[in-house]
């Protein structure tokens, strides 16, 4: 499979990073010679094979449902770009 | 001054404790060591100087009042992508300008607990993502070897570039690294260093920045064997916060050194035979398994049917990974904002603006493979495919095999600026061409120097262990040292 540049420039939305006609371009010839690349597992008979979901045995964890941190409000946006009394600001989104 | 920074781990531990010499001495011979070499090396992209002598002063204290941890005043430095509180943390990315968590990373804390001193944090491929150091937006790290009579600089691995190099050049007495793909046992291999990853769930990951958690696993880069034993003695924990942590209690890995290997059982895989594949290493894998029979092992051809699917496997399952983990990086909550019309231009401003090209095209990779009709023929066959590699491994295991010995990288380091690698990404993947099996299975895989080739630049070997025997790891690697010796580079810097 390959992509054009329909593909890429639709992949680069849902990935939300702007590119260039340029970009987009180059990038297509990449990311085909990366898909050229992977495209030789389709020789590799997987019939009746359990896709691997985790890589050693083991149970999931659980713990008491209990609140165990938190209160942290100043911390969580002491590395925001934009913030104002413990709220992220963005752009705009409801008119 | 500056000769206690040729001390390791395991001699300055001895020293400190004997008070020959002083946490604060030993700690102001690597700050000045760093000072004096990486404007050429680069290996640091922060360091902390004042917050090293502070911690080197209360480790003199501990140490006077005998109540000293295992890593009681050792420096080490720590990879970018470990969350250090207050501290520089950008997993080498412009997309992260002016990170500083306000949490430490499990790892870095068990380090601390135990007495160690925080130099810096060191440079690394930008999210990990690179086996050059080269896609850091801090720039190439410069490997500490140089060929025979040769001025050209070379890249030292990647991604764990900078703790390869750090160690290699004797700026810092051991380093964190992480490994995803290989990201410690091929820049320590290009360094003449010893790196372990350890088996998956051995480090907790909390803390540290995620590029494709099924992979990723944190480990150290020492000198030699015995310091990367002690380090990962110190870094390895059961943690509730990361829940793929294992319930296992850690050994004590330095008990292994030392061990006899007579009678184990090490296994030869022919898949790793490949073609092109430089007659030193092939000569350097040969020399490897001399030494291991000369020391009374047992020598056995093995079959990893699947292994050349571990790559191309690892190039849908980790791009796809890292496409989901690196959705957070929107211009909200942490690091870079580019403003926008709206919130989705300022969203893919801000992400164009700050993800280099290696991160933007394994994002791509990723999304296009999870996007909807293609899952099922990329990401799911994948998956299935890593099933079968790591039934390859558990077959030869069961089979009464201990360790599989191979090469650890398909040559030794290469130009800074290569063109022909750098016009191809998928030949800059082919490095990690023995190393990413053991993270598609989760097995631990240690590094070790096995000598120099014809430019005089090292190459390393590597063994597989079985899923939490990174003891037999430790005591195999042990005896190789003893039989190749210790590498250092002549210092240029």
């Amino acid at each position: 499979m390959s992509v054009d540049l329909a593909t890429v420039k639709r992949v680069a939305r849902l990935a939300r990073i702007a590119v260039s006609e340029e970009e987009a371009q180059r990038m297509m010839g990449e990311l085909n010679g990366i898909l050229g690349f992977v495209e030789q597992l389709s020789q590799v008979n997987v019939d009746g094979v359990e896709p691997m979901t985790s890589v050693t045995p083991m149970k999931m964890k659980k713990r008491e449902d209990i609140v165990a941190d938190g209160d942290k409000a100043s911390d969580i946006v002491a590395n925001a770009p934009n913030s104002d009394r413990n709220f992220f600001l963005v752009p705009k989104v409801v008119e | 001054m500056t000769d206690l920074t040729s001390l390791t781990i395991a001699e300055a531990r001895t020293k400190l404790a004997a008070k020959e010499i002083t946490a604060v001495e030993l700690t102001d011979a690597y700050l000045s060591a760093i000072e004096a070499a990486n404007e050429m090396i680069n290996a640091y992209v922060a360091v902390t100087p004042e917050k090293a002598r502070e911690m080197a002063k209360a480790s003199d204290a501990r140490i006077t009042a005998g109540n000293a941890g295992p890593l009681e005043g050792i420096p080490l430095g720590i990879k970018d992508l470990f969350g250090t509180e207050g501290i520089h943390t950008q997993a080498c990315s412009h997309i992260l300008d002016g990170f500083k968590p306000r949490y430490e990373s499990t790892v870095t804390q068990n380090l601390w607990n135990d007495g160690a001193v925080m130099l810096g944090k060191l440079n690394m491929d930008e999210f990990a993502m690179g086996s050059s150091n080269e896609t850091s937006y801090y720039g190439p790290v410069k490997n500490p070897w140089r060929a025979k009579g040769s001025n050209l600089d070379l890249v030292p691995g990647g991604s764990s570039g900078g703790s390869a190099a750090a160690v290699a050049a004797h700026l810092c007495a051991g380093a964190t690294a992480t490994d995803t793909g290989g990201s410690i046992r091929q820049p320590a291999a290009f360094t003449g260093t010893v790196g372990i990853k350890p088996t998956y769930g051995r480090c907790s990951r909390w803390g540290i920045v995620a590029f494709a958690s099924s992979l990723d696993q944190a480990g150290p880069i020492a000198r030699d064997v015995h310091d990367a034993a002690i380090l990962l003695k110190s870094m390895a924990s059961v943690d509730p916060k990361d829940t793929t942590s294992v319930d296992l209690p850690v050994p004590d890995y330095e008990a292994a050194i030392g061990q006899s290997i007579k009678g184990m059982r090490i296994g030869i895989p022919k898949e790793y035979r490949v073609d092109g594949m430089p007659e030193e290493i092939e000569a350097l894998w040969q020399q490897g398994v001399a030494w291991l029979k000369d020391a009374g092992a047992e020598i056995v051809d093995i079959s990893l049917p699947h292994t050349k699917y571990a790559l191309p496997a690892y190039y849908i399952v980790a791009p796809a990974e890292a496409s989901s983990n690196l959705a957070r990086y929107d211009g909200v909550r942490y690091g870079l904002r580019v403003d926008g019309k709206d919130i989705i231009d300022m969203y893919e401003k801000t992400r164009a603006a700050g993800f280099g090209q290696e991160v933007k095209r394994r994002i791509m990779i990723g999304t296009y493979v999870l996007s909807a009709g293609y899952y099922d023929a990329y990401y799911l066959r994948a998956q299935k495919v890593r099933t079968l590699i790591k039934r390859d491994f558990e077959l030869a295991f069961q089979a009464g095999v201990d360790a599989i010995l191979t090469p650890a990288t398909p040559s030794s380091a290469f130009g800074i600026a290569d063109e022909d690698l750098a016009s191809d990404p998928v030949k800059m993947y082919l490095n990690d061409i023995f190393t990413v099996t053991v993270n598609m299975a989760g097995l631990p895989g240690i590094a070790v120097p096995g000598g120099l080739d014809h430019k005089g630049l090292p190459l390393g070997l590597q063994l597989i262990g079985k899923p939490f025997d990174e003891e037999t790891l430790f005591k195999t690697a042990h005896v190789i040292e003893q039989a190749a010796g210790r590498f250092t580079p002549s210092k240029w810097w």
